[in-house]
């Protein structure tokens, strides 16, 4: 069934594409034809016309009245807006039409192919005769690249970016400047042989050059690390480099475009040029914390607006990036910390919803922006006026290798001396080969001043990037794969790596302060208690503010796994977890004076417990995971349970309140959300006399406290009665639920009569 | 290993020639370097009042320390004996030089040359530190009831934190233990607790060898404060 489905849809593609390239032939001509069509139109205007220009209404004399135009052919009113989205979705469907051919997808990475089908519609739009839209300096810088930082930026891993700053920056900066300066001093050397017919190139223009053509590009590298899941050491130094170096590109590129009209350089203007980039940098950043700041206040007080939390925290992030640019900071830098800054607030604050929405129009976005960006350049490529020169395109590329691996093996060996896990041979590989260079740096080159070698340049810097690209994109994953170097480890959340994470935190700092040391863990330390005592007040609604780490750990695992288990429900599949291990396997025997339920006679518990054995032998036939998180049944299913469902948990949330739900999301979520915070609720009926309990001292929630073999058997009653109700065996279901419902009341609320006293015991 | 280059070695006098061959002693043992060692001694000396042992009221009373929701247990950690590895059992009142760089050598990270053998060697000494915290009644085993206790103290500087959230968290991570180590379970067995080849197992992922380290070369005279109360 799949394999027709597929079938039909790959066989659809070719039409598809047929399609799009037809469309985009149409736009074109249509384009062309507009020139033709707007002159006649500004010649006879007719005056009393109430018509829209449009080639074939002829501006006629007054004379005879037309008729009333049934159907009217305007394209200039939609022109601009039609034309990007029929661009867009040229884009997306190549996209789609890539996943579809597998076997293509593992050999090229997504971006090649994309450059190629951007090669081939600018030929084709070359070979119609018309001007194909390059790569605008303006579109690229404003519009698509701030997607993919944002997204890059908010997603950015924290705890590696920050254990790995040091050689992340030593990369970035010190790397940047060899490598800009070793390429434009060599090349100028290479233009100064005879031969070449390379002499008018400066030293200055060189050095130029060597600025835009050495910046490791996010784009490209985000594009092709993303595909062979590189283990997270290597990806963070390798992106996290390509994300820093934009200030120094930014401040080198300025400087020499300067110096190149100015003509010479001075000490003064050097160590200018150094304080630049002190500024550039640290100005991005924290204009970047500021807005990031902001953001995270206003998102304090969203709670009653939900619908817009996703939009302050985009526009929040684009202001810092616009923000950042108008001083000729680093917009990169910029928004890169406001992402980084805002998140841990703004999560706590925003609804789950938003979140969500938060983080699929960031994917989105980045997405149609990457593939935007690869389509243009190969379009580009086509169209712009090219200065082909030999010598200078292949010494690039092979200066630009050079010097990477060079660069990279270098400071390699000096940052080994500062690391305690070193950098082996294999890693240094990875972070030569994976240094690829992007659209940032046609952009750049783009932005040059339009001189003859401009055109020089710019042949250079598409042949390099499609070289890094093509050759290095293609070949990354067989060399990873070769090499054996350690991939991504698939870690799903586990609360005991959070805790030990935090234990090993609190233990090495206390090791630190033993020895007497302000070390790394010590200022860390020290950053998040001030970050706790006083930003968290600040920037934090509500409780959520004291609330520790590990307990939001813990509630979002709690919230994924319900959510999980949710929709594995609605689909009738069986939830993964194919454990037995349940609560009461965990739970020590407690002695047994707990058992203190002297109202049920032990005939009674007999009964009880075997109508309850046998709902549990039922269910465990058909659902072999039994475990705490393993929760509830989809209520939508069968709607008398969902009502029973809904009628109980409001009657619970009357009564109690339960801290280990997240606030904010009580109002929201649908009931089937909140059933993982409360199955042990389910059971207990609790009186009034209960209520009036303070929050702080709340102990009965989970059942294990109020240990008894009966209390578990009612609580896993209480789950078959559900799983129950899922079988589609209704009337059988709602009879013995019905029973089942009563004794479990009725247990409860024996249960519950001695309650207050013995749970006062027990807790 | 760094080379030999034991400093202010004049201020030491005559006994230079004996410390040096108790340190050389040392550094095979714990595995430091000899100035490592050195710093680790003024430090001691700074700790101990200039005596010979240091107690747990001298650890206590670190200022830094004061803040650290697990202080409790890293005092204690310095006077389990098995951490010692000499096969005892039980708790020292008081600790000398050498024991305490025994404690202090379970947080030497590995260097380039380490191999991959002695890579998990090291893994397993840390994760055995880490487990021996846990166990305080030292059965083998942790508990649920002593893993509860790990999560309150975790908990325990970050606010009232009502104890029900505690217990929530360590019986999920407790679960999550038992689920991955021993899957299929019936409902009557009980699980007893978790052992250390199941704690190696669920924390395999973190590369303890790699992440439990501080930075010893940094240590010498000038950076030591004194971390304790002049009282």
């Amino acid at each position: 069934m799949a394999e027709l489905r597929l079938a039909r849809r790959s066989s659809f593609l070719p039409p598809t594409g047929l399609m799009c390239v037809l469309l985009l032939v149409f736009v074109s001509v249509a384009a062309a034809s507009r020139d033709g069509v707007s002159e006649n139109n500004e010649t006879g205007r007719d005056p009393a016309g109430d018509t829209r220009g449009g080639s074939h209404n002829q501006p006629n004399s007054t004379a005879h009245k037309k008729a009333f135009p049934v159907l009217s052919f305007n394209y200039e009113h939609v022109r601009t807006p039609f034309e990007i989205s029929l661009w867009i979705l040229l884009a997306l469907l190549m996209k789609l039409g890539f996943h579809i051919i597998p076997s293509v997808q593992n050999i090229v990475p997504e971006s090649c192919l994309l450059i190629g089908v951007g090669l081939l519609v600018g030929g084709i739009i070359k070979a119609i005769g018309e001007e194909a839209p390059v790569l605008n300096t303006k579109l690229f810088f404003l519009y698509l690249l701030p997607p993919i930082i944002l997204d890059a930026g908010y997603f950015l891993p924290i705890r590696p970016f920050t254990e790995n700053m040091g050689t992340i920056l030593v990369f970035a900066v010190v790397g940047t400047l060899w490598n800009a300066f070793f390429i434009g001093g060599m090349m100028y050397a290479v233009c100064q042989i005879e031969g070449a017919q390379l002499g008018r190139v400066d030293l200055l223009s060189c050095l130029l050059f060597g600025t835009i053509v050495s910046a490791v590009d996010p784009v490209a590298v985000l594009a092709v690390f993303e595909e062979i899941h590189i283990n997270e050491l290597l990806h963070i130094l390798v992106f996290g480099e390509s994300l820093l170096n934009d200030a120094v590109t930014v401040v080198l590129y300025h400087l020499f475009e300067e110096f190149t009209h100015a003509g010479t350089v001075t000490v003064v203007d050097a160590v200018l040029g150094v304080v630049c980039f002190f500024v550039v940098s640290l100005g991005g950043i924290l204009v970047g914390a500021i807005y990031g700041i902001l953001g995270a206040f206003t998102s304090r007080f969203t709670s009653h607006t939900r619908v817009i939390e996703p939009l302050f925290v985009f526009l929040y992030s684009y202001m810092a990036y616009l923000s950042a640019e108008v001083f000729h900071l680093s917009g990169i830098m910029s928004l890169i910390a406001c992402g980084v800054v805002m998140r841990p607030y703004v999560e706590a604050n925003i609804s789950h919803k938003s979140y969500t929405t938060i983080k699929y129009f960031l994917k989105m976005w980045s997405s149609v922006s990457e593939t935007l960006i690869f389509i243009f350049l190969g379009v580009s490529t086509v169209a712009g006026p090219h200065a082909w020169n030999w010598t200078f395109v292949i010494v690039t590329v092979v200066l630009c290798l050079v010097s990477r691996v060079l660069g990279v093996i270098g400071l390699t060996y000096i940052i080994n001396k500062f690391r305690i896990v070193k950098l082996t041979k294999k890693d240094q590989f990875i972070v030569a080969y994976g240094g690829l260079r992007g659209a940032i740096a046609f952009s750049l080159g783009f932005l040059l001043t339009n001189n003859e070698m401009k055109n020089l340049f710019l042949t250079a810097i598409i042949t390099v990037i499609f070289f890094t690209v093509i050759v290095q994109g293609m070949t990354i994953r067989p060399l990873v794969e070769l090499l054996a170097v350690k991939k991504k480890k698939e870690s799903k959340g586990s609360i005991n790596e959070e805790i030990h994470t935090q234990f090993l935190d609190h233990l090495l700092t206390g090791i630190e302060d033993v020895c007497g040391h302000y070390g790394h863990h010590h200022w860390k330390d020290k950053l998040n208690r001030f970050n706790k005592a006083y930003v968290k007040k600040w920037l934090i609604a509500g409780e959520r503010s004291t609330e520790p780490q590990l307990i939001s750990f813990y509630n979002k695992m709690e919230m994924k796994q319900a959510m999980m288990l949710v929709e594995s429900g609605s689909a009738a599949k069986l939830p993964t977890i194919m454990s037995s291990v349940s609560m009461q396997n965990i739970q020590p025997r407690e002695p047994a004076k707990r058992r203190a339920i002297p109202s049920i006679s032990k005939s009674r518990e007999q009964e009880i417990r075997k109508i309850l054995r046998g709902n549990l032998q039922k269910t465990r036939q058909r659902l072999r995971s039994y475990s705490r998180h393993d929760l509830m049944i989809d209520p939508f299913e069968d709607n008398v349970s969902e009502v029973r469902f809904r009628r109980q948990r409001v009657e619970m949330e009357r009564r109690m309140s339960h801290y280990l739900t997240v606030p904010a999301n009580r109002q929201e979520t649908p009931p089937v959300r909140k059933v993982c915070f409360e199955p042990e609720h389910k059971v207990y009926t609790y009186d009034d006399s209960k209520s009036p309990r303070s929050r702080t001292a709340e102990p009965d929630p989970s059942p294990p406290d109020a240990v008894s073999l009966l209390n578990e058997s009612s609580q896993r009653a209480n789950q078959s009665s559900e799983h129950r109700a899922k079988r589609n065996d209704e009337l059988r279901a709602k009879v013995s639920d019905e029973k089942e419902e009563q004794d479990q009341l009725k247990l409860s609320r024996c249960l519950s009569d001695p309650g207050p006293n013995n749970e006062e015991d027990l807790s | 290993m760094r080379p030999d280059a034991p400093r202010g070695t004049a201020a030491m006098g005559a006994s230079q020639t004996r410390n040096e061959h108790k340190y050389h002693d040392l550094a095979d043992k714990s595995g430091f370097s000899l100035e490592q060692i050195e710093n680790l001694y003024k430090r001691f000396q700074q700790l101990s009042d200039n005596e010979e042992t240091i107690s747990r009221e001298q650890l206590d009373s670190i200022p830094s320390l004061a803040n650290n929701p697990i202080k409790k247990q890293i005092v204690e950690a310095f006077f389990d004996k098995r951490n010692q590895h000499h096969n005892e059992v039980g708790s020292c009142g008081e600790i000398g030089f050498e024991q305490f760089l025994m404690v202090m050598s379970h947080f030497r990270p590995p260097s380039l040359k380490t191999t991959e053998e002695e890579k998990e060697t090291m893994r397993k000494v840390k994760l055995r530190f880490l487990f021996n915290m846990h166990d305080t009644d030292n059965d083998g085993i942790i508990t649920l009831v002593e893993y509860r206790k790990v999560v309150e103290e975790l908990l325990s500087k970050s606010g009232n934190i009502e104890q029900e959230a505690a217990k929530a968290i360590a019986d999920a991570a407790m679960l999550e233990v038992a689920s991955t180590n021993v899957p299929h379970m019936a409902p009557d067995d009980f699980y007893e607790g978790i052992t250390f080849e199941h704690f190696e197992q669920i924390l395999k992922g973190l590369e303890m060898e790699s992440r439990m380290h501080i930075r010893f070369l940094d240590v010498d005279t000038p950076t030591l404060r004194c971390g304790k109360s002049t009282s």
